[in-house]
């Protein structure tokens, strides 16, 4: 679909969303930068996201709520529920998680977790 | 550039060396490049697909420089959807990279006010990942924070610009059978288990997935963003219940203080800002 903006309005959505999302990025990179030191209750916070984050990042590519229990391979009937899933990704997933937790080795992770991918893929 | 006098090494570590941590920073990344690279040209080929010019989609990718809300402001466009829907939805998308912005900040306090825009305008959620997972397991002295970020993330935003282009001109010809995308959530995966410390990261780690799942559906990645909340609520809860709350040492995210920074700023031009 082609869009009837105006090269005007296409450059107004670009400069407004950069500008906008840089100030996202700049926020507490200045702010952390002008007070004498951030307090500890605020890095005892902040000291949870990145496993937070992580997992929430990691975790909804690999598994899906479903409102559908009856064609979702896991259901939960009782709460109209199921849990939607690719196999070979979530087996992909298993097996790159144990290489993962046992080397905590990224490139390792990578390698294993494709290759199981593409042998789960080729095998169904 | 200059190295941090290493009042707290011990003379056995290498003290840390720009190139030698660009390159680590730029090794680091390298993987996740094969899922960036396809999402770059499809970024591209939306672009031009919508009615953008091959300038204009490329001007979207260096001046948002983030992919999700780029394709989300693509689609809007294309859609005619007034602009200042299309500009809100791209930075309700990036509200995450406040959580970045705060989480890596403590690590950024020396860099000088130049360097500090640089890496900003460049923070994703990769290089954010890979930065914080590596100054969780290295000191300042040995591995400089600034060049270390600035090899992840610089060599993210050429991959990003160059496929853009491409898929602004050539189109977007992914190999679909090899779910190059998939590296992304494996590299994610693989630093998560860095991020687990302790049983109060690891709670955090757990209500963060589960409410990441949960919440997906909802528009906006507000899931991710709910996920990470109430994940960190969840981890200092447990801690404010043993009365260890907050806990400052020896955690991933603890700041680069300057009695354990060898009080040298690290990247150098212009010294540090106030």
């Amino acid at each position: 679909m082609s869009t009837s903006y105006t090269a005007g309005e296409i450059w107004l959505v670009v400069l407004a969303a950069g500008l906008g999302t840089f100030a996202l990025r700049l926020s507490f990179v200045l702010l952390f930068g002008r007070v004498d030191e951030v307090p500890d209750r605020v890095v005892g916070l902040l000291r949870f996201v990145p496993a937070a984050v992580l997992a929430a990042l990691v975790a909804p590519a690999f598994l899906a709520l479903s409102a559908d229990p009856a064609s979702a391979p896991v259901a939960v009937s009782r709460l109209g529920l199921g849990l939607d899933f690719e196999t070979p990704k979530l087996v992909a997933g298993a097996v790159a998680a144990l290489v993962a937790w046992r080397t905590e080795n990224v490139l390792a992770t990578i390698g294993v977790g494709m290759v199981a991918l593409w042998v789960v893929q080729a095998l169904g | 550039m200059r190295k941090a006098e290493p009042r707290e090494s011990t003379g056995e570590e290498p003290v840390s060396d720009g190139r030698d941590d660009f390159l680590a920073g730029a090794r680091a990344v390298a993987p996740i490049l094969l899922g960036i690279a396809p999402f770059g040209l499809v970024a591209g080929a939306a672009g031009v697909n919508a009615g953008l010019s091959v300038v204009q989609t490329v001007a979207m990718s260096v001046v948002v420089f983030a992919g999700a809300s780029q394709l989300a402001a693509i689609d809007l466009v294309s859609r005619d959807a007034p602009v200042v829907v299309a500009v809100a939805t791209a930075l309700v998308i990036n509200l995450r990279l406040v959580m970045y912005s705060a989480s890596i900040a403590p690590h950024f306090r020396r860099f000088s006010a130049g360097a500090k825009w640089l890496a900003a305008y460049v923070l994703t959620d990769h290089a954010y990942a890979l930065s914080v997972t590596e100054y969780g397991e290295t000191t300042p002295e040995t591995r400089s924070r600034w060049w270390y970020y600035f090899g992840a993330a610089a060599t993210l935003w050429v991959v990003w610009q160059v496929t853009t282009v491409l898929g602004a001109l050539l189109g977007a010809r992914v190999p679909d059978g090899l779910s190059l995308e998939f590296a992304v959530p494996l590299t994610f995966m693989a630093l998560l288990f860095h991020a687990l410390d302790d049983r109060a990261t690891a709670v955090a780690a757990v209500v963060g997935a589960l409410v990441g799942v949960v919440a997906a559906p909802l528009p906006f990645n507000f899931g991710l963003v709910a996920g990470a909340l109430v994940g960190v609520v969840a981890g200092a809860a447990l801690e404010l219940r043993r009365g260890t709350f907050p806990t400052v040492e020896g955690g991933s995210a603890v700041e680069d203080r300057p009695e354990t920074d060898g009080g040298a700023a690290e990247h150098t031009n212009g010294g540090e800002s106030r």
